[in-house]
């Protein structure tokens, strides 16, 4: 018995280390968003005696006075929106396909699919392809060509697996052709699966900066991350938010809240959403996986 | 993936299994390969709906991803825009020579190989043991707020992780007043190349570990509960229960990921990395990926960038075959290939 009061203490070590790491995570979070309300190290300075006075809006006052956050937002929603269409739509197109039994040339069509997940021409080649596009500077070098994954056609695929055969059989016999069976059977019992690939997609190419960076010049183009890039990263704080001039000192203060404010405004869309949509996300784990 | 290459094999046998049949009874072997080309035919032009409605994927895959693959052959030409891929003159290794043999090759090289393998290595085990302990928490409903704290980090954009650690690491920043108050120093993190890998590494655990976990959970959640009752009963400790019972049932999708993340070591993400460099950090933050932007995108040396991506692309391609020899070796033939 002395196995079970040993297994009870660990269990007891396990739940404290636990909640350790759980604090680990969200005291980081929590601080960014309490640092946005106030003045910077006004937190670590003063602790639980900071007074109702110490709370400002100065921050998201100043980041909506200029456009550039909110004009990110929405170049962010039209690229994310625009990647999301074209990317679910043509992955289960090919997931529909490759799910068939008896597919001629099944194996080919997946061996295509399958070496660009391990060969690549590189950054420069794929460049040059979309700059001979003319796709440069435009909102198409952001959507098409990371538009395929195989990852989530293979998601797809084995999704539509699982969708009984008996049901397009039945539809075969009662005449109805392969686009109308994808059409009227198929897609209306892949809801789920196109919920999860659409979160995917939306979710990557919201927090995605790199093409936009390689492929937009325009700074009336950047999506939201780029303009994060360059007040969090290269400090440049849009001229739009601070004004008038001020001393050194005001400029730091308001700089930093405008940085931790400006943290909130883009993170917080996807972190209110996702609990709601954990067991999708979940899903979408497991079943490109293993199942 | 195991289940896909599985599939993949099958017709493999099949074909085999009529080439033995040409072997032994050549002359009907003949007709039936004419009738199966035309079956083949005949099936393509029955359904030819499915290739239209793949049509779109293929088209995208060829133009973004097999014309570079072949645009990469300029690695071994003199490229200039005017002359174009085909017109521009050859210049055989030129570029992978002048890489290899340039001063700061070993650096950058090292560099990459340092900061993945690390991250494999810390970033690996992690998840497998917070899935373990996860595993532990009996009520459901603690269960899933654990869960949902522990992913929430997966959401936040490489941007805005790097602007966090920038935000709590500047010298003025909460950790190093925290640093001053406590032990009266301060660290200038950011600028420090010593501080760089783990900076990249810890800011990637607590983004990722807890999303990591949540595959490991998966397989935890399909151990029979009666193994563990039954051991129990028998006198096994929990820990005797984790490393028989457990254990053992992660060991596949251990052996698949780990596969998969010890074959990216090359490709490691220039994203983040990018982003916390500093002029400062840059003798160990200086990455070959991000050597390639940099002399490609930002310098316009086109082909030399590209010879370089090249070089990686290869020993990744390398790396890959062999950790999944070596995983097969240790996992009684079980690798992903």
């Amino acid at each position: 018995m002395n196995n079970s009061r040993n297994d009870r203490i660990l269990l007891l070590i396990n739940k404290i280390l636990l909640t350790v790491i759980v604090l680990v995570i969200l005291v980081p979070l929590l601080y960014v968003l309490l640092a946005s309300f106030l003045p910077p190290n006004a937190l670590l300075s003063k602790g639980l005696a900071i007074s109702f006075s110490d709370w400002t809006l100065d921050g998201y006052k100043r980041i909506f006075s200029d456009g550039t956050i909110i004009r990110g937002f929405i170049n962010s929603i039209l690229y994310a929106g625009g990647f999301t269409i074209v990317s679910v739509v043509v992955t289960v197109l090919a997931g529909y396909t490759l799910s068939q039994e008896g597919l001629v040339g099944k194996k080919t069509i997946m061996i295509f699919f399958l070496v660009t997940m391990f060969f690549n021409g590189g950054l420069i080649p794929t460049y040059l392809v979309v700059r001979d596009l003319g796709m440069l500077n435009t909102a198409w070098a952001i959507i098409l060509p990371n538009a395929i994954s195989v990852w989530f056609i293979i998601l797809a695929r084995t999704y539509f697996k699982g969708i009984p055969n008996e049901l397009k059989e039945a539809a075969k016999i009662d005449g109805a052709s392969d686009f109308k069976i994808f059409l009227k059977i198929i897609l209306p019992l892949s809801k789920p699966i196109i919920f999860v690939l659409a979160l995917y997609a939306f979710i990557g190419q919201w927090n995605a900066y790199f093409d936009a960076m390689i492929y937009l010049e325009d700074q009336e183009l950047y999506p939201l991350q780029l303009v994060l890039r360059s007040i969090l990263i290269q400090n440049e704080v849009q001229p739009g938010m601070i004004g008038d001039q001020m001393a050194r000192a005001e400029l730091q203060r308001i700089s930093e809240m405008i940085k931790y404010s400006s943290i909130v405004v883009a993170s917080l869309p996807l972190i209110i959403m996702y609990p709601f949509f954990q067991k999708y996300f979940e899903k979408g784990v497991m079943v490109g996986s293993l199942k | 993936m195991q289940n896909l290459l599985n599939q993949e094999k099958e017709p493999e046998e099949e074909f085999d299994r009529s080439k033995n049949k040409k072997i032994n009874k050549q002359p009907p072997a003949k007709i039936k390969k004419i009738s199966k080309a035309k079956r083949n035919l005949d099936y393509i032009k029955k359904n030819y709906i499915l290739y239209l409605l793949i049509a779109p994927a293929v088209i995208l895959t060829i133009i973004f991803k097999y014309i570079p693959m072949y645009g990469a052959v300029i690695a071994f030409k003199d490229f200039s825009p005017m002359k174009g891929i085909l017109g521009s003159d050859w210049v055989g290794l030129k570029h992978f020579t002048s890489f290899l043999t340039s001063p700061n090759f070993l650096e950058i090289f090292m560099n990459t190989i340092k900061l993945s393998s690390f991250e494999l290595l810390i970033g690996f085990p992690i998840p497998i043991i917070l899935a373990l302990m996860l595993n532990q928490i009996r009520k459901a409903k603690a269960k899933k707020n654990i869960q949902l704290a522990l992913y929430a980090p997966h959401f936040i954009s490489v941007v805005v992780i790097s602007g966090m650690v920038f935000l709590f690491l500047s010298p003025t920043g909460p950790i190093n007043v925290l640093l001053t108050n406590l032990f009266g120093t301060s660290f200038s993190f950011m600028s420090d190349p010593d501080a760089f890998r783990s900076i990249y590494i810890t800011s990637g655990v607590w983004q990722g570990a807890g999303w990591a976990s949540i595959i490991y959970v998966a397989a935890l959640a399909n151990v029979d509960p009666q193994l563990h009752d039954a051991a129990t009963i028998d006198g096994a400790s929990l820990l005797q229960r984790i490393i028989h019972i457990d254990l053992p049932v992660l060991k596949p999708v251990m052996a698949v990921l780990f596969i998969l993340a010890a074959g990216g070591i090359m490709a490691i993400g220039f994203e983040k990395a990018y982003l916390l460099q500093t002029a400062m950090n840059l003798p160990t933050s200086e990455i070959i990926p991000t050597y390639v932007y940099k002399k490609g995108l930002l310098a316009g040396d086109y082909s030399f960038a590209t010879a370089v991506g090249l070089f990686n692309a290869v020993i990744n391609v390398g790396l890959l075959i062999f950790v999944n020899q070596v995983v097969k070796k240790l996992n009684e033939g079980e690798g992903l290939l």
